[in-house]
Formats: structure tokens, sequence, C-alpha cells
């Protein structure tokens, strides 16, 4: 038997396909079913710990204090004005240390520091420490602050002909292929059109949060992180101690869509506060700090050039992006991203440029690239359908490419066609009139709209543990985060069917940075990054136990807690004696560049506009998607739900507006900033086409939790025409733009 | 002052500036309901205050004064739950979770809002008020949910209505 000191690594580069997994020759048959989520009745109970929820003896208050100039320099900060109030503690500020700027997502090292220098509206300056909540938020509303105020750079439009070509960031900036000009003047049929998208916030329902408290020379901050691994890096190196002095923990965190990628302004604060006072300290974000001074996604400036030939095979592809970003940031949203391996044309031109601007950062939310790409790329391509009068449906038919354009290599798995197919037959597309305003009833004019999804395939190097307790019972431990994704339901799956376990006789332990590291939440790789951690631990302890049974791995069948061999069976729990423990380590390899790893998918929509008003209500929605295999068909669901319906709220109704004189941040709240409410969502529909993909991991599974926002808004869009024949290329399509072009009454 | 939450009497003597919510979440360590905004405009703090649904951070604690209040923890706990979490459950109607016992507070105070016969701005009869899709989605978009969970929220609430109309009318007892 073993013993629990002897932990084996079963790693995997993925330098070659794997053309068999294990998860398809598993008996314990619970890899993909719909099973209820593992931390439900915890959530649905109200049971559930988000990081502002730890209590800890002697706890302080924290509220953070925000700049209240766009631009300049802090002069002094009248503590004193302050101290006296009943129940206050202190005011703690460091200028070298807070950090100015929030993380990005999967940086190791120290965000932009140094809060003396004021870059934005509503940068975190200070914050004030009392015995209450009250006291902390009175004193900060009151604190004194005199400023330096400078010239900013705060509107778009003003500076968008300054602009600087950003580093590369997993896209190139510029890309370019043959002669797009060329291809143009060429072409059978073109379309060339300009699009805008707005900033966005992701506006998780949790504000950012953190609650920090030292021993001796250690932080552990519970904190509402995606990617604690590395969002303790970036704080360790912050602070100015080593790695192992920072321990973040996120076992629950409410929704990050990209804004808790990296870490925030109140980290640092709290971390800080809580050196100088001695005691735990909890700094909780308000809505509208969370609105000012954590991430927003960049508004874009983006125009598509498409050339076609004769029979609308596209020959030439144009993305030409203009983003903005605070000046020093590497960041550009990559809205181009998805144009470069979707459709075929041997002429291409896909750039970003950014526009340096004093408005809070901009960083990753939601399908960084593809979400607003999309909505350009998509709509663009209704608009070549109508012009060559073929069904759009039959326009993404004939544009689907062999191989990567740019790249002259295979698609790992590709099947847009199969989504187009299944979407168009399920929603009922044959019945939508051809041309726009045909169908009317009532006040409504109905239409209806379809785009493509695709988005990017990724993986992150990502450990996970997984032991076989005495008991029978596997317990897996990762750094790995469930931000409402799924995590801990599909990873309880993962190990139930290589181990032959019950998915409750699995024990999930995630979001703690002492475990063993992980990519995190983000890009769409965290299932099948840590899944294929855990499934590579199970791996190794399937070679364990065949052994004990002195077996080959292949020979035994373990299912409902027996290992089964030679027509003998045994209870795990004799078999593994005082437990097993093997830990399973995945990295990205040859086959990022091999194959082009994408997931597809194909959006319908039906829409009313209503003839009076321009009101936009969607009626139906139908997304059908393929990201190789699906662990949990429920979450999945909920996942893709998830995405289209931001996808509504980007086509729709969101938008960040800056004050253009201080960039102050003008609706910097739920009541103002709009995310679709249930009444704005009808009853979405999702269907996924099976597919494997031997290409991506071990899993056999691609990226799934982006994809349902990729091409969600463009079928809006493309309905709204197709309703009214007002197509509006500056988002969000609100009813004053779609009024003045309604047909007459 | 003096209130009942969960079934328990509390005597407590909180600041006049603490809201409901806090009092809940910062002095009585229920921290089942959440803050999403401290505005009133997210949803993510409804909790039932003699039966009906209130945001609670939009309440000062010391305006409850002898009231009986019930939060998602008075509601139901793992293995009893409570058919409206239970529901919440099983048609996934959350993700991330931060909304979620918000929003069950706030579909068991609605449906014994429907149960009394309160229309709403969707309701075609305002005599006659039926339970449908469109009255759900309109009566629970007080309650905003970032995943967007609403179409599972909207299947959790029909089913629980339509197994037991009556289900909100006897909360948390």
């Amino acid at each position: 038997m073993f013993g629990l000191g002897k932990s084996h690594t079963n790693s995997l580069r993925m330098d070659a396909p794997q053309p068999t997994s294990l998860l398809d020759i598993g008996a314990q048959n619970v890899i993909g079913k719909p099973l209820d989520r593992y931390e439900g009745p915890l959530k649905v109970s109200g049971r559930a710990l988000y990081s502002a929820e730890y209590v800890f003896p002697d706890m302080a208050y924290g509220v953070l204090v925000g700049a209240r100039r766009g631009a300049g320099r802090v002069v002094s900060i009248d503590a004193e004005a302050v101290t006296s109030l009943p129940g206050v503690i202190d005011v703690v500020t460091d200028f070298k240390t807070f950090i100015r700027n929030p993380g990005q997502g999967g940086e190791t090292e120290a965000p932009t520091q140094g809060v003396e220098e004021i870059v934005y509206f509503g940068q975190v300056i200070a914050i004030v420490l009392a015995e209450s909540y009250e006291a902390a938020r009175d004193a900060a509303i009151r604190l004194p602050v005199e400023y330096e105020e400078a010239a900013g750079r705060f509107d778009f439009a003003a500076h968008k002909h300054e602009t600087d070509v950003p580093p590369e960031n997993n896209t190139p900036a510029h890309f370019g292929q043959g002669d797009l000009d060329q291809a143009m003047a060429e072409a059978a049929f073109t379309v060339d059109a300009s699009f805008t998208t707005p900033s966005q916030n992701s506006a998780a329902m949790e504000p950012h949060a953190s609650v920090a408290m030292w021993d001796e020379d250690r932080l552990t901050l519970y904190g509402s992180y995606q990617i604690p691994t590395k969002d303790a890096m970036q704080l360790a190196d912050a602070l100015g101690v080593g790695k192992d002095q920072v321990r973040i923990v996120s076992h629950f965190v409410g929704g990050g869509f990209g804004s808790k990628l990296g870490i925030a302004p109140e980290t640092t604060a709290a971390a800080i506060a809580a050196k100088r006072l001695g005691r735990p300290v909890k700094a909780v974000m308000l809505r509208q700090q969370v609105f000012d001074a954590t991430v927003r996604r960049s508004n874009t400036e983006q125009r598509i050039r498409l050339a076609a030939d004769a029979h609308g095979r596209l020959i030439g592809i144009g993305h030409e992006t203009l983003t903005s970003n605070l000046p020093g940031e590497d960041y550009f949203e990559p809205a181009g991203i998805g144009t470069h391996f979707l459709y075929p044309g041997e002429h291409r031109l896909i750039t970003h440029d950014q526009v340096r601007l004093n408005l809070v950062l901009s960083g990753s939310m939601r399908a960084p690239g593809e979400a607003v790409g999309m909505l350009a790329l998509e709509t663009a391509m209704d608009m070549l359908a109508e012009q060559m009068a073929i069904d759009p449906v039959e326009l993404r038919r004939r544009n689907e490419p062999l191989l990567d354009p740019e790249k002259n290599v295979p698609y790992s798995s590709r099947s847009l066609r199969e989504c187009l197919d299944l979407g168009a037959q399920t929603f009922g597309w044959d019945a939508r009139e051809t041309r726009p305003a045909q169908r009317r009833e009532g006040e409504w004019l109905i239409g209806m709209g379809m785009a493509a999804a695709a988005r990017s395939n990724l993986l992150q190097s990502e450990e996970a543990k997984v032991r076989i307790e005495p008991s029978g019972r596997a317990v897996i431990e990762t750094a790995m985060t469930d931000i409402g994704t799924g995590t801990y339901s599909v990873l309880s799956q993962i190990a139930g069917e290589l181990l032959g376990l019950d998915p409750r006789s699995v024990d999930v332990r995630l979001g703690d940075s002492d475990m063993p590291a992980s990519g995190g939440s983000g890009g769409s790789w965290g299932a099948c990054g840590s899944g294929s951690a855990v499934y590579l631990a199970c791996e190794e302890l399937r070679r364990q136990l065949a052994k004990t049974l002195g077996v080959e791995p292949g020979a035994m069948t373990l299912k409902d807690g027996l290992a089964i061999a030679q027509n003998k069976s045994m209870p795990l729990a004799e078999l593994v004696g005082d437990g097993i423990e093997a830990m399973g380590a995945i990295s990205p390899g040859k086959q990022k560049d091999a194959v082009t790893q994408a997931s597809y998918g194909a959006h319908f929509a039906e829409v009313a506009v209503n003839a009076v008003t321009g009101e936009v209500r969607v009626r139906r929605m139908l997304g059908v998607f393929a990201a190789g295999r699906i662990l949990n068909e429920k979450t999945a669901r909920s996942q893709c739900l998830g995405g289209m319906t931001f996808g509504i709220g980007a086509a729709l109704t969101e938008e960040l507006l800056h004050d253009g004189r201080t960039g102050k941040l003008v609706n910097r709240d739920l009541a103002e900033y709009h995310i679709p409410v249930n009444a704005d969502v009808p009853q979405l529909e999702v269907l996924f086409v099976a597919e494997r993909d031997q290409h991506s991991n071990p899993l056999h599974a691609k990226g799934l939790g982006e994809l349902g926002i990729s091409g969600a808004g463009a079928a809006i869009t493309n309905a709204i025409y197709n309703a009214c024949g007002v197509r509006v290329r500056d988002y969000p399509l609100t009813l004053d733009k779609i009024l003045p072009g309604l047909p007459d009454l | 002052m003096r209130f009942t939450i969960n079934g328990r009497l509390h005597e407590v003597e909180p600041d006049i500036r603490t809201s409901l919510l806090d009092l809940c979440r910062e002095h009585l360590g229920l921290t089942g309901p959440k803050k999403g905004c401290d505005h009133g405009q997210c949803g993510a703090c409804t909790i039932l205050v003699n039966g009906r649904r209130v945001n609670s951070c939009l309440s000062l604690a010391v305006m409850h004064q002898e009231d009986e209040i019930v939060t998602i923890e008075g509601l139901g706990e793992p293995g009893s739950l409570h058919p409206m979490q239970q529901a919440f459950l099983h048609h996934d109607g959350y993700q991330c979770g931060y909304c979620t016992p918000g929003q069950i507070c706030s579909a068991v105070g609605m449906l014994d809002e429907i149960a009394k016969g309160w229309p709403s701005h969707a309701s075609t009869d305002l005599e006659q008020v039926s339970l449908d899709d469109a009255e759900i989605s309109e009566r629970m978009s007080g309650n905003l949910c970032r995943c967007a969970a609403y179409p599972n929220i909207v299947d959790a609430i029909r089913e629980v209505a339509g197994a037991d109309a009556r289900t909100g009318s006897d909360v948390g007892a």
C-alpha cells in the first residue's frame, strides 16, 4: 500500500494530439451529465461565504477614498480632520505602494503603483479605517484632500488621431497579408463600413472586496479574485515581499467576467492598512468605486472591409481598430482577434491602434476581442449577404475555410457549419422575410437575424492534486476558482468518471493560492486546463490502483467506489490503505501552433421594433454551440445563456459615459449603467453540437464561457435591420438612434 | 430595540445609520443577504419583512421595531431546502450565487403578491392576475443577475408556482 508522502506528478505538455480520452472509457457515466451544481445547496441557502463575509476578531472597517480630479497630483490629505470623529481609527495611504491601476489578467508582477500622481478620476488614493462601516464611510466622504489639477486627455474623439501601436498581446497589434486595397478594387462585391462600440463594465454582482490579515510577516487576503496563484504574485510584488509571504483565498467569487483577473486597488490598501494597524482590515469597494477604479472594456472604432468574388467567397478581409487605454499600459482590446481565423480570404489587414486617455484602465471583459469585434464583423457579413441577395446563413456556409487563412494549418475541430444548419432548422429561419420591414404585428415590426460565433481556445499551465482517502472518498485541490462557471461541478465529475466515484464522493477544494498552481478562471480556459490537471492526477491514481491489483490499468474497471479486475471487486477504501495521492500538471505545447483551436457557434434572434417609439424587444433567441466535449450540460448551458445575455446588453443598452471635461464616469451605478434585467431577456434556447477535440487537451473539450457572447449582439443588430430596415452601426442600439430611420407609419 | 429574524428574537442597539442589510451582515452573522450596490438598484439584499420583500440596504435597522424578518437563511438550509431553493438548484437559477439569496427571497415574496391578486405592469387584466412568464420576468426585474440565469430563474419560479400557487403565503413558516 501507499503512504501519503508519496505523491507522483503526471505531467503532459500538449505537443501532440491525444487520440484517446479516459473519459470515454469511464464506467461511472457521470461526465457531461446535467448534474445540479456541487456547491449549489450552499449558494441557494445563503451559506456560501464570499470574501467580504469572513470575520476576524478586532477587524477594522476600511472605506476607500477616490480622487476627485481626473488628472493632477494629491497635494495633501487632512487626516486629522476626520480622525477625531467617533469610531475613526486612522487614514492610511502610501503614495509609493498603493496600486494606481488594477492588475491585468495573467500578469505575475505588480501593476502600476504610485497614487500621488492622479491619472484618472476616482483613482484610489487612501483608505479610512474605523471601528464600524458607518464611521469609516462618513469619514471617507468628509476627508479633505487638496489637489493640484493638471490637463488630462479625456475625450476619445479629440485625441483619436494621436495613436500608438501597442505591443503584441495574444494577437499581434498589426497584421497584413496580400493586398487588401487591390482585392477591394477587383472584388465583385464589397462592404466598407465603420462601427463604434462604447466602453463597458463587467458589473459582477459582488463588488471587489479584500479582508487582509498579517500573521508575522505573512499576509492572508480573502479576496474576490479569478486567479489566486498569479494574483498573490502580483500582490507580493506590489508589497515588496516574497511570493510565499502572500496567500489569497477566493473560495467563492461573485462573478468576475474579467474584472477580477488582476488585483484591484482595495488589495494593497487593505494589506497596508492591516500592517499599519496590526489588525485585520476589511475593504469592500462601493459599487461606484467598482465602476470608477477597476477595469473597463475599451471603447472601439472599427472599420471592416469585405471583398467577395461573384459567388460570395471572401478574397479579402480588413478589420482596422482603434481602442483606448491609460498612458503606459500595454493591454489593448484585441477586437480583430476572431477575424484572423474565422473567414477565408488571401488578402488581409487586421490592425489595432491605441489612443491614450486618462480614463480608468481598460482590460479584459468577457471575450476580450470577439465580444466587440464580432459586433462589427458579423454585421458587415449581413450587409454583404443583403448586397448579394443571398441568405446570410448561406453566405457563411460558402465561407468555410479548409485551413487557417493566415497560418495555413488545419483547425483542431470546427463545427460551424453544423451549428448553422441545426440552428436555422430549429429556429424556423425559413420563415424570415428576406426584405426588411415586411412583417408587422400591431405597433411592432418583427424581424430575424443571425450571426456566427467564434472564440479562441486557450490553455494555461495548470496543476491539481487528487487524493483518495482511507474512507474511499476523493479530494481535489487546486488554486483554480469557480466564479459561477461550474468548476466545482465539472472537476467532481471528471474525478468521479475516472476514479469510479459518485461525484458526491469527491470533495473539491478551490481558490487558495497555497494550493497547486492554476491559471485560474479567465479566457474560457479554466475548465479545460484545471480539468486536464485533475484528469492527469486521476490517470496516475488509476495506475497506482492497477499496480496494487496487479493488473494493467486498462484491465481494471472503477465504478461506484469499487475496483473491478479479473472478476474480483474490491472497495477503493481497502485498496488505498492510508490513502494515495497524485499531482497532475498540464502545459501548452506545440499543439498551440500546429492547429488553430477555437470554439464555434451560431446565434439566431427574433426581435420586435416598436414602429412608433423605436423600442427594441428581443422575442426569441437560439444559440447553437460546438466546444468539444461538454463536461456538464447544465452548467455549460448556463454559461451560454450568460454569454448571450451579455450580447443583448452590448447590443441594446450597455454604455459607460465619461464626462469629456474631467473623465468622471457619469453613469457609475447599476441604475444608470444598464445591464439586462429579467424582463429584457426571453426564454433563450441553447443547443450543443456533439464534438470532440483531441488537439486541445485529454478531455477533448474546448472553452465555452465566452463563446455565447461572441456574435450574440450582432444577431440582434441584424434582426433589427430585418425588422425595420434601420442599420445602426454605433452601439448600443438605443431607440433614439433607430427612431429617425423607421418607416412611415 | 427588538425584532424577530428567522424566528429568533433579537434585542440590539444599532447605530442609527446602520442599514437593515448591514445589521444582518455585520452584526448578526447573517451574510446570506448580499450587498451588490447599497442603493436599492440590484436586489441582492432582498429579504422578507412581515412577509413582504424589501431591499434591506434601503431600510434603516432602527425602523424595524417588532418586525418579523426572514432572510435566505430562514427559508431553508442544505438538507432541508425551501421549495424555491430546491427549484433554483434544480433549474440552475444562478451561477456565481451572489444575487441568488435576493432572487429567492424576492421570488417567494412575489408569489405571495400574485396570490393576493396584486397586478403588475405586465398584467393584462388588473382584476384577474394570472402567472405567466411575462409576469414573472416583470416582477423579478428588480433583481439583477449578471451571470444572467434569468431563463432558469423563470423556469424555477414557474415550477414552484405550478406545484403550489400558495407557496408564498406561508413564508418561512
